[in-house]
């Protein structure tokens, strides 16, 4: 049960504020903002998604550089609130195509009516997009999409996920001639968390995938989505860390998965098919987890040495281990240097374009950028360190560990497949557009010095 | 929307502050308001949303409230939404003007269109007036018997909004009993949902003053409606299943079979995406089986899995609270979890409160087989760039050697740490290795000959400082050095601030010229005279209790400086036990975020289900049952945070009006029948005393057929106990007692079937006991478990008993624990109690 909502922009001004039962006094957008802003109880950590200020419980998520909040007195679940938080963001990014502080500002009407659905004296009554859609009137006022932070279907779940391609399609806006298109969008979405000793062993490995679902289909037609067949979930023996079956081939093993309301399993013991009923809006169909042994997408080799009385040296080795077809984006190398580090100089190999290389001297950071990254390639960053005062113990205790981000589109390290898309059919000239997309994505890749 | 916002935003230029245009869109409005013009209601549209969008940024638009009246009869829903919003936002502080309001909304709620009926009675309900309550009822009364479900859901919520405005109003109208019939009967899963809510909420404020409203809570969780629900739940939307969940949690199944039939049928919603259904799902798991170790033990295996999925596929902040509940459940069952310990490791890219937890959790988790890895681990981290997870990793390290594994390689990784030389590891390992010392002085060798090398400048932070301190006091006999670096310490006495560090050093500083007095004796004397000198209290006092004790008597002063030292075997947990199982009891809740009970952060009126819980099933530590003893003595009743209430005081930011609320409870016993209280001499001396008085009742007690143990042998007995019949405790003082001393005694008892008869409330042995001069401070539970905290005290002289005492009536077992301040009195302590108590439900 919360007693308010609100979205707050950057700054902490109200973008929206509903408030359902009014037993918290009205200063409180002020309080939290003040409150996240200074959040200095553990040095300059970031404020957690829930804390209390004087009996009054403030929930938040960020979402597109937005404050989404709920206030309470009283001791809710804070996983139903969070997770809440997080469905209005995204009911709301249905509806307005583009989740935004401007969209937001252009629309407040309509998120108004959204909320007074949405919860009910501070009880959730409904937070599908598609049972929405008889209570909502206001036709949304679009937002150029491209000045704004690129949201995909995957960026509204996580921050730091990266979509593939931006949709900013509203379910309830018209295309031009007031036609709808057809089309249903599947990502299957992985991301990557891998360690690497300082020998270049894996220490550990997971993959967090996604498939989610973006539906602009009318009339709710059923949808079945069918998994390689030599999917299997359950590991057996306690530990999830055996590392036994060899690479490439075999079954996939999935260590656990949940799935979306909405999806029936009838049939997933025996074909490994998901079947669907009302699809609306965004959302994951379902959650996998897997921590049988894959292959990395790249091998990370870092060095880092003394190489005088103020000085060292770094060399990072980045190789590409999936096809030359598959082309990774977005790639960036971080390295921490030692605290008392003046100056860098970076030395790149001969030919190389599209990199940038930079010192960050106020974390103290070095950040080797490159755009692409072509399957099988190898690239290596040389840097010189200065310091301001000689070394005290082990370089390798004071620097790093190298962490690394990208996204591989059309590379899943899982090997789950969507093997079809079945929708069921209107008429014969029915026929919607299919997208099944895959991408892969770091989450905390980092190798160890 | 309260206006002192405005000055903090009139900097923005896109929020005008002010009341130019207010008076603006006024005009405007009233212009429009009678205007039948085509485009009028776009017009009309953009004023009000105008209206809206300055009523979000806390602009005062209260003053439009006619004009925005006056423009809502209309047919256009978009204008209608948004004059419900608006209205709904005013009306409280425009009673008045909300009069207007009632008409158009009266006859929007009899509207075709089931929508702009359900819309219209949300508005009507959420006007929040008073004096406006009775154009309510009717249209609530039609709303619940609406053919539209939609109307329905909306009227099911109306009535929880009624009833805050006009509890009587609301219960007159017998809204309550219409809700509980649509609970049952609606066909429509969200009506039920909100009956539900309603209800439980209107019937958890009701109180438990009347013996209809504790039936009516009885109700929902008897079996009936349980399983009612339970069979449809997968009709019910994600929220309303944790709703239903929630409740469930509560309900107590009759046997074995039943809590099976109850986990089957949930089983898959083990799978839901929502984390709030999963963990509302484990919640009902754990509560079902408490009293099943073995299964319960299965829960958590089987729980394990989709809780990591939970945490690695949610969102940051859903990953947080699941982590939070997983951090619970390892701290509970570390073994459980000992092998998935590479699921706590730490990712760089992860907030340091999500790290935080899994760092405790690693110390948790750590055991002989895999300490190696996870210490290796933590070491890393101890390198970390985020400066406080690196020391929290080094304590982490320091707190696993404090649990005995594997200490000889941590002993070697936290000296290793000494040699980093980054001034907050050194520091951090510094109070470890004092630590670890205290507990295993046999690595004093070691340790020794690292931290020896540390030179004192470089360690700055106060408790670091200390520590190096209080080792060079301790072992000043096998380093060479430390009279020297003491001296250097006391010569910059001035330039050292915290008196923590100067207590020390003063205390070093004995400690080592009793074990190289040539050398110290110098600075012994200049830091005992900037002791005295010193501004701060503590400092100064003990220096001066140093200088006279060396005074009166040179041998005495070293026993006390140096005694000779027990290493420490357990070093105190942080959190009560009972603390840990009032968090346990509300978990799926913010107490295990706050790693709180809810009582401490949360003020009693806004506890939510769980208040009802505890008034239902669980212990309620009431003194309620004290009142109803000694009504003169009027304690607030029903209180179930009164035994907790003020553990942790540091943490306790939260105003508590709960502890302050209560007098202690002063036990009159002229209240109490005579004839009991003169019995409990008799009883006392029964099991102890063989004196007179003694053999007659224990005569008496033989004819009765009471099942007393054999006659005690006469030879060895230990002196009479006899116990203060007017002992008074305060709860506080209770509570504070029963966390410092140690178990004495644990024992379990059968009752004889007539106290087993007798014990329908707690009340009845609450009478009984109190009659033998053991007082109740509180008191809970419901047939079979019930759950006692009693006190007695020695007549003579204030040496007080502290008894928890838990009675399953199924089983005719009480389990007793007692706490004493003379330990040695326990034993009779027992035999009077146990007596005292076999003598409940005799004629």
């Amino acid at each position: 049960m919360i007693s308010q909502f609100f979205v707050l922009s950057q700054r902490g001004d109200n973008i929206v504020f509903r408030d359902y039962r009014g037993e918290v006094a009205k200063g409180s957008a002020e309080i939290f903002f003040r409150k996240v802003k200074f959040w200095k109880e553990d040095g300059e950590g970031e404020a957690p998604p829930v804390f209390n200020v004087d009996g009054v419980n403030y929930f938040h998520v960020k979402e597109a550089g937005l404050f989404f909040v709920a206030t309470t007195r009283v001791n809710v679940s804070p996983s139903l609130v969070l997770e809440l938080l997080r469905r209005i963001a995204r009911v709301i990014k249905d509806y307005l195509g583009v989740l935004s502080e401007e969209s937001l500002r252009k629309n407040f009407v309509l998120v108004y009516e959204l909320l007074d659905q949405v919860i009910d004296f501070g009880f959730v009554q409904t937070t599908s997009t598609e049972v929405l859609k008889s209570y909502v009137f206001n036709e949304p006022i679009a937002v150029a999409a491209d000045h704004l932070q690129p949201l995909g279907p995957a960026a509204i779940f996580m921050a730091k996920r990266m979509p593939v391609t931006t949709i900013t399609k509203s379910v309830v806006a018209n295309e031009r001639g007031g036609r709808k298109r057809e089309e249903i969008f599947v990502d299957i979405i992985e991301n990557l968390s891998v360690t690497f000793s300082s020998s270049g062993y894996i220490l550990t490995s997971e993959i967090d995938g996604t498939i989610q679902l973006k539906s602009y289909l009318t009339g709710n037609p059923d949808i079945r989505l069918a998994l390689n067949e030599e999917v299997s979930i359950g590991r057996d023996g306690g530990s999830t860390y055996d590392y036994g079956s060899s690479l490439g081939s075999g079954p996939v093993i999935l260590d656990d998965c949940n799935f979306h309301e909405s999806v029936r399993l009838n049939n997933f013991d025996v074909d490994r098919t998901l079947t669907l009923g009302s699809t609306d809006g965004e959302f994951p169909i379902m959650n996998y987890r897997i921590t049988q042994e894959f292959k990395p997408p790249f091998r990370i080799n870092a060095l880092v040495e003394e190489s005088g009385r103020l000085k060292a040296e770094v060399t990072i080795k980045v190789h590409a281990e999936f096809p030359s077809s598959i082309i990774a984006d977005k790639i960036m190398v971080q390295l921490p240097v030692p605290p008392y580090t003046t100056k860098v100089s970076f030395e790149l190999e001969p030919g190389t374009v599209g990199n940038t290389t930079d010192f960050k001297e106020a974390n103290k950071r070095i950040e080797w950028g490159l755009k692409k990254i072509v399957g099988g390639s190898e690239h290596t960053l040389h840097a010189k360190l200065t310091f301001a005062q000689e070394l005290r113990g082990n370089i390798t205790k004071e620097a790093g560990p190298v962490s690394m981000t990208f996204t591989i589109p059309m590379y899943n390290a899982s090997r789950l497949q969507v093997k079809y898309l079945h929708i069921t059919k209107k008429s014969k000239s029915y026929n919607p557009y299919r997208w099944v997309r895959y991408v892969t994505q770091s989450n905390s890749y980092v190798a160890r010095l | 929307m309260a206006p002192p916002a405005i000055s903090q935003r009139s900097s923005s230029p896109s929020q005008p502050s002010g009341k130019g245009e207010v008076a603006d869109v006024k005009a405007q409005l009233r212009l429009l308001a009678g205007s039948r013009a085509p485009g009028a209601d776009d017009s009309k549209r953009e004023l009000f949303k105008k209206v809206i969008s300055y009523m979000t940024i806390g602009i005062d638009v209260s003053s439009v409230f006619g004009e925005m009246v006056m423009c809502s009869a209309t047919s256009d829903i978009v204008l209608k939404k948004m004059c419900y919003l608006y209205v709904g936002n005013y009306a409280k502080v425009n009673p008045d003007l909300a009069l207007l309001t009632i008409n158009f909304l009266q006859r929007d709620c009899k509207d075709a269109d089931p929508m702009i009926r359900g819309l219209a009675l949300r508005s009507l309900c959420s006007l929040r007036v008073t004096n406006l309550v009775e154009y309510l009822v009717g249209p609530l009364g039609a709303g619940l018997k609406d053919n539209n479900s939609y109307v329905r859901m909306v009227a099911a919520m109306g009535v929880l909004k009624l009833y805050h405005i006009s509890a009587s109003t609301c219960v007159d109208a017998d809204f309550p009993a219409m809700l509980k019939h649509l609970l049952l009967n609606d066909p429509d899963t969200q009506v039920v949902a909100n009956c539900l809510s309603a209800l439980q909420e209107i019937w958890s404020l009701e109180g438990s003053s009347s013996e209809e409203v504790s039936r009516e809570r009885e109700i929902l969780l008897s079996k009936s409606v349980i399983y009612y629900l339970l069979n449809r739940i997968r009709e019910f939307s994600e929220w309303a299943q944790c709703l239903v969940l929630e409740l469930v949690a509560k309900y107590v199944p009759s046997d074995s079979n039943e809590i099976f039939d109850v986990m089957n049928l949930l089983e898959d919603r083990l799978q839901h995406a929502n984390g709030a259904v999963v963990l509302a799902t484990i919640k009902v798991f754990l509560q079902l089986t408490l009293s099943m170790t073995d299964v319960h033990q299965q829960v958590y295996e089987r729980i394990k899995a989709p809780l990591l999925t939970l945490v690695s596929s949610g969102s940051p902040e859903q990953s947080y609270a699941v982590l939070s509940h997983l951090h619970l459940l390892v701290m509970r069952a570390p073994f459980i979890f000992s092998s998935d310990y590479k699921h706590f490791y730490c990712q760089y890219n992860e907030p340091s409160y999500v790290k935080k937890l899994k760092l405790e959790m690693l110390t948790a988790v750590a055991n002989e087989s895999n300490t190696y890895e996870i210490v290796t681990e933590l070491c890393e981290y101890a390198a970390n760039v985020d400066i406080p997870i690196a020391r929290e990793s080094i304590r982490a390290v320091g707190k696993i050697a404090l649990q005995q594994y594997d200490v000889n390689a941590i002993v070697d990784r936290l000296l290793q740490f000494l040699e980093m030389e980054k001034d907050y590891v050194t520091a951090e390992a510094l109070v470890l290795v004092k630590d670890l010392l205290r507990k295993y002085p046999q690595w004093s060798q070691d340790c020794i000959a690292v931290v020896g090398n540390i030179s004192s400048n470089n360690v700055q932070e106060p408790k670091a400082k200390a520590a190096l301190i209080w080792m060079l006091g301790e072992y000043s006999q096998d380093m060479h050095d430390a009279p020297y670096i003491l001296e250097g310490l006391v010569e910059n006495w001035e330039d050292e601030h915290s008196a923590e560090v100067r207590l020390h050093l003063l205390t070093a500083v004995m400690k080592c010229f009793f074990k190289r007095p040539p050398e110290t004796q110098n600075s012994l004397g200049a830091a005992l005279a900037a002791g005295l000198a010193d501004f701060h209290q503590d400092v100064h006092d003990r220096a001066l209790f140093y200088y006279r004790l060396l005074q009166y008597d040179i041998s005495v002063a070293e026993r006390v400086v140096n005694p000779p030292k027990q290493a420490v075997s357990v070093f105190a947990d942080t959190q009560s036990s009972e603390i840990k199982d009032r968090i346990f009891d509300e978990f799926n809740s913010l107490s295990v975020v706050y790693q709180k009970p809810s009582y401490m952060f949360t003020h009693k009126e806004h506890r939510g289900p769980f208040e009802f819980s505890d008034e239902i099933g669980h212990v309620s530590i009431g003194t309620e049952s004290a009142d109803t003893v000694v009504p003169a003595n009027r304690v607030e009743a029903n209180d179930k945070d009164l035994l907790l209430s003020t553990s942790e005081k540091e943490e306790t930011k939260v105003p508590n009006n709960n502890s302050s609320a209560y007098s202690a409870p002063s036990y009159d016993l002229t209240s109490v029948s005579v004839p009991t209280s003169q019995l409990s001499d008799l009883v006392i001396s029964n099991s102890t005393v063989p004196d007179a008085p003694q053999s007659s009742s224990f005569a008496i007690d033989d004819l009765l057929g009471l099942g007393l143990p054999a006659a005690p042998a006469p030879a060895p007995l230990p002196p009479p106990l006899k116990l203060n019949p007017k002992a008074v405790l305060d709860p506080t003082a209770f509570q504070q007692k029963w966390r410092q001393l140690p178990i004495s005694l644990s024992q379990d008892y059968s009752i004889n079937p007539q106290g087993v008869a007798a014990l329908t409330t707690p009340q009845s042995l609450l009478k009984h006991m109190q009659g033998h001069s053991i007082h109740c401070i509180a008191s809970g539970g419901k047939s079979p478990n019930f759950k006692f905290f009693f006190f007695a005290q020695k007549a003579e002289g204030s040496s007080t008993f502290l008894v928890e005492c838990i009675v399953n009536t199924s089983s005719a077992k009480a389990q007793i624990k007692i706490k004493a301040d003379d330990q040695s009195a326990t034993e009779p302590f027992s035999s009077v109690f146990q007596s005292a108590l076999s003598k409940f439900g005799m004629p």
